[in-house]
């Protein structure tokens, strides 16, 4: 006596053909090469948002780094060995990135990896990167966490809070006393920076005047500008993005403020890029830290512009700069470990490309860039200021 | 014959039925039935873990896998909201989201409390398993009682209007996670920053145990009392509730039991990925795992476990073709919708039991042809029954 269908175990069943499935469906993913340099290449992986809506980053990220290892490659390698590159498109999203990292690893077999670039994405790949000891510069993640799973992960760009006591720092230098500061809530850059910066202000006998904030999709910063100018400042901090503070220092200039503005990284683009956010006569007496900038008078950093050009056909950003100072890094690590005679992809030939990167200072085109205790570089910034025409003049060179 | 039966309307999940007279087909007991599922689902653990242990599928397959894993969970529990009550709630990422943040901070909390280190979640202590079993628990509970929440106002609606009110709330449940950190001034989601520094606890055994187990408990409910009043209310609404069946009762029942489970899946995707961002569980993300379910079929159990393995493996085998995955995916479904507008299986559902039974009754779809002729030609009636 055979039922329409039986009852209650139907379910492990397709439980099972669904597992019996998805093993056979992952069977053919390609094998398992764990053994690094077979053929005498180094093999290195470049990951970063290619598509979608960080595009931009990873893409800058890609170009600078995949020109370091071409002008690597023709110089003849490291110990004779050419780079080969992996990419991997990880469309800013966590889920992809550990699953490119594990790729990467697993399938490509790579001896170390430039990347991730944005910081969620970047914070999953050094999670999943400590089991492995896998060597990873990141060239822009600036969040805190991303260097603190292992000392595997490194990152070619300083931290926003550090950008903060730059600014404080350079302040003080010029002999600011009052300082007042206008923020983004709700937004972990502008707040880190902004924290930072105030806490080492004040530590330094600047008065803090007062600290206004606005939020995101604001236009109209009028009140917050009354309030400051009120408090009398002899600058005012933005630690925001360029088109934000090209707002706020258009309103305030017409209000009569003709003082300092003080910046960070967050500005670069605020004029001369594709569009200008602020009037030229307006930029007077601002100034911002950064890791890079096109008027950089530096012999390095001329020869990166220009070979950058050739290469893309477009002015680098500072994304680019980054991106090319990790790989610089990372090759730096693998040169050591080069050296040492390692066999490629064993734990003492990661360990010796972390020892390496720790023990060497890399001379970037964002700076010197060297590693003490953990992976958060101490490198030099920029103050960047403004020309008459709004082009960009490197004021002064902040060494770590 | 065979015309006949298929144009007879197949219910979803039989509910059994009158067989023909005993004596005449010979039936596996209830027991060996489960025994045979339980055993094979074991055998299936063991020689995956074998092989994860063994080398044979590296560690990217197997995170592929885990998360296979999770969103076969997500696409079944949807697939009781939309497959078996017959709803189209668009809100699976909103509960899924809870279900992640509930577990994540739940298990990172107890951890630090009882001194259970990142290292000991990877490497699975007694304590730890326990703590992440509670983990998965407390993060099913707090979705389902989002589910209580969502679902008592809007299953008041149906169709379109309900889509909307469950994508509304969706939508909702992700801003809350977003800013409820700085409107109340404690670190609970930490906001835009993102989760970060989950223990990696999820493993082949725990994501397929758990998928096992859901699948279980979602076929015996439906097999029950609570699962022929849904498929009633799916089938005619008001039919079901002049014959008494609680409707608004057993509507919230099913949407509830879907977002626990959705609960569950989130928790082990925080523990397989490591950190959790409210952007993830967008809009997007439900419209992604109602494609799985409408796709694998709508209402079968068998259909939504392999369109979610499908559709989460193909945009890992098609890497090498980065340029062209996207669009492989869309042509995939565009033409399952046009020439199989019902999902790939319809409403079909596997039973291994069933398959066992027709083999001891030698009772195979080649020989049914003749042997149906053949009692024509005796004359004999044949029941529909029998031939199924």
């Amino acid at each position: 006596m055979l039922k329409n269908i039986s009852r209650r175990q139907f379910v492990s069943g397709s439980a099972v053909t669904a597992l019996a499935l998805g093993l056979v469906g992952c069977g053919g993913n390609g094998g398992d090469s764990n053994g690094g340099s077979e053929g005498g290449n180094i093999k290195v992986g470049i990951m970063g948002p290619h598509s979608g809506d960080n595009a931009q980053y990873g893409l800058a990220c890609l170009n600078g780094a995949q020109l370091y290892f071409d002008q690597l490659n023709e110089d003849g390698g490291i110990n004779g060995k050419q780079i080969e590159t992996f990419v991997y498109d990880e469309k800013g999203d966590a889920t992809e990135a550990v699953n490119a990292y594990n790729s990467l690893v697993q399938n490509d077999g790579v001896t170390g990896i430039v990347g991730d670039v944005t910081t969620i994405p970047s914070i999953a790949v050094a999670q999943a990167s400590v089991a492995d000891n896998m060597p990873c510069v990141t060239p822009s993640a600036t969040a805190a966490d991303v260097v603190t799973y292992g000392t595997n992960t490194f990152r070619a760009c300083v931290t926003d809070p550090v950008q903060g006591v730059v600014m404080a720092d350079f302040a003080a230098k010029q002999g600011y006393k009052n300082v007042a500061t206008l923020y983004k809530t709700g937004d972990d850059y502008n707040e880190g920076v902004n924290k930072a910066f105030c806490e080492e202000a004040e530590s330094l006998g600047i008065t803090i005047t007062t600290q206004e904030s606005y939020s995101d999709g604001d236009v109209d910063f009028n009140t917050q500008i009354t309030n400051i100018l009120a408090t009398n400042p002899d600058a005012i901090l933005l630690p925001n993005y360029y088109n934000e503070d090209g707002m706020i220092v258009t309103q305030a200039r017409q209000q009569g403020y003709e003082k300092v503005f003080l910046g960070v990284d967050g500005w670069s683009g605020i004029y001369g890029g594709s569009e200008n956010y602020a009037d030229a006569a307006d930029l007077h007496d601002c100034y911002y830290c950064c890791a890079f900038s096109a008027s950089n008078e530096s012999e390095v950093t001329k020869q990166f512009i220009e070979d950058y050009e050739a290469a893309y056909d477009e002015t680098p950003t500072n994304f680019c700069a980054l991106g090319y100072d990790a790989a610089m890094v990372l090759a730096a690590g693998l040169t050591a470990a080069e050296e040492a005679g390692l066999e490629p992809g064993s734990d003492d030939y990661k360990q010796a490309v972390i020892d390496g990167i720790f023990a060497s200072t890399v001379d970037g085109v964002t700076g010197s860039i060297s590693y003490e205790d953990n992976g958060d570089p101490v490198k030099s910034s920029l103050i960047i200021t403004f020309a008459e025409d709004g082009s960009e003049v490197t004021f002064d060179t902040i060494e770590a | 014959m065979e015309e006949e039966l298929m144009n007879k309307k197949r219910p979803i999940i039989s509910t059994g039925g009158r067989g023909p007279a005993a004596g005449e087909k010979k039936r596996l007991p209830m027991a060996a039935r489960y025994a045979i599922n339980a055993v094979l689902v074991l055998v299936v653990l063991v020689i995956g873990e074998l092989m994860i242990d063994g080398g044979t599928i590296t560690r990217y397959q197997s995170t592929v896998l885990e998360q296979v894993g999770v969103y076969i969970i997500l696409a079944v529990s949807l697939n009781i909201a939309t497959g078996y009550l017959g709803q189209l709630p668009l809100g699976h990422a909103g509960f899924m989201s809870v279900g992640a943040y509930g577990c994540a901070i739940f298990v990172m909390r107890m951890g630090d409390l009882l001194g259970v280190g990142m290292r000991d979640f990877t490497t699975g202590t007694p304590l730890s398993i326990l703590i992440v079993i509670a983990g998965l628990v407390f993060g099913g509970l707090c979705a389902a009682i989002a589910g209580v929440i969502i679902g008592i106002p809007a299953l008041r609606l149906k169709g379109d209007y309900l889509a909307i009110i469950t994508l509304a709330f969706a939508e909702i449940i992700r801003v809350v996670m977003l800013n409820i950190d700085s409107a109340l001034g404690f670190t609970l989601t930490r906001g835009a920053k993102g989760l970060t520094g989950i223990p990696g606890y999820s493993s082949f055994l725990l994501v397929f145990g758990c998928v096992a187990l859901v699948c279980f408990l979602i076929h015996t409910m439906m097999k029950s009392r609570h699962g022929r009043a849904i498929l009633a209310i799916r089938d005619n609404e008001i039919a079901a509730e002049a014959s008494g069946v609680n409707t608004t009762y057993y509507k919230t029942l099913a949407f509830v039991v879907s977002a626990f489970f959705a609960g569950v899946a989130g928790g082990l995707y925080a523990g397989c990925i490591g950190v959790l961002q409210p952007a993830y569980f967008g809009f997007m993300k439900s419209i992604e795992i109602l494609v799985m379910v409408v796709l694998g079929g709508m209402g079968s159990m068998l259909g939504s476990a392999l369109s979610a393995t499908v559709l989460t493996i193909l945009p890992e085998a098609l890497r090498a073709f980065s340029e062209y995955r996207m669009i492989v995916y869309a042509v995939v479904l565009i033409l399952v919708m046009i020439f199989r507008p019902q999902g790939l299986l319809g409403s079909y559902d596997f039973s291994l039991s069933r398959i066992i039974e027709r083999v001891m009754n030698r009772d195979f779809p080649w020989k049914k042809k003749a042997e149906s002729a053949a009692k024509e030609a005796a004359g004999e009636e044949v029941s529909a029954d029998a031939e199924r």
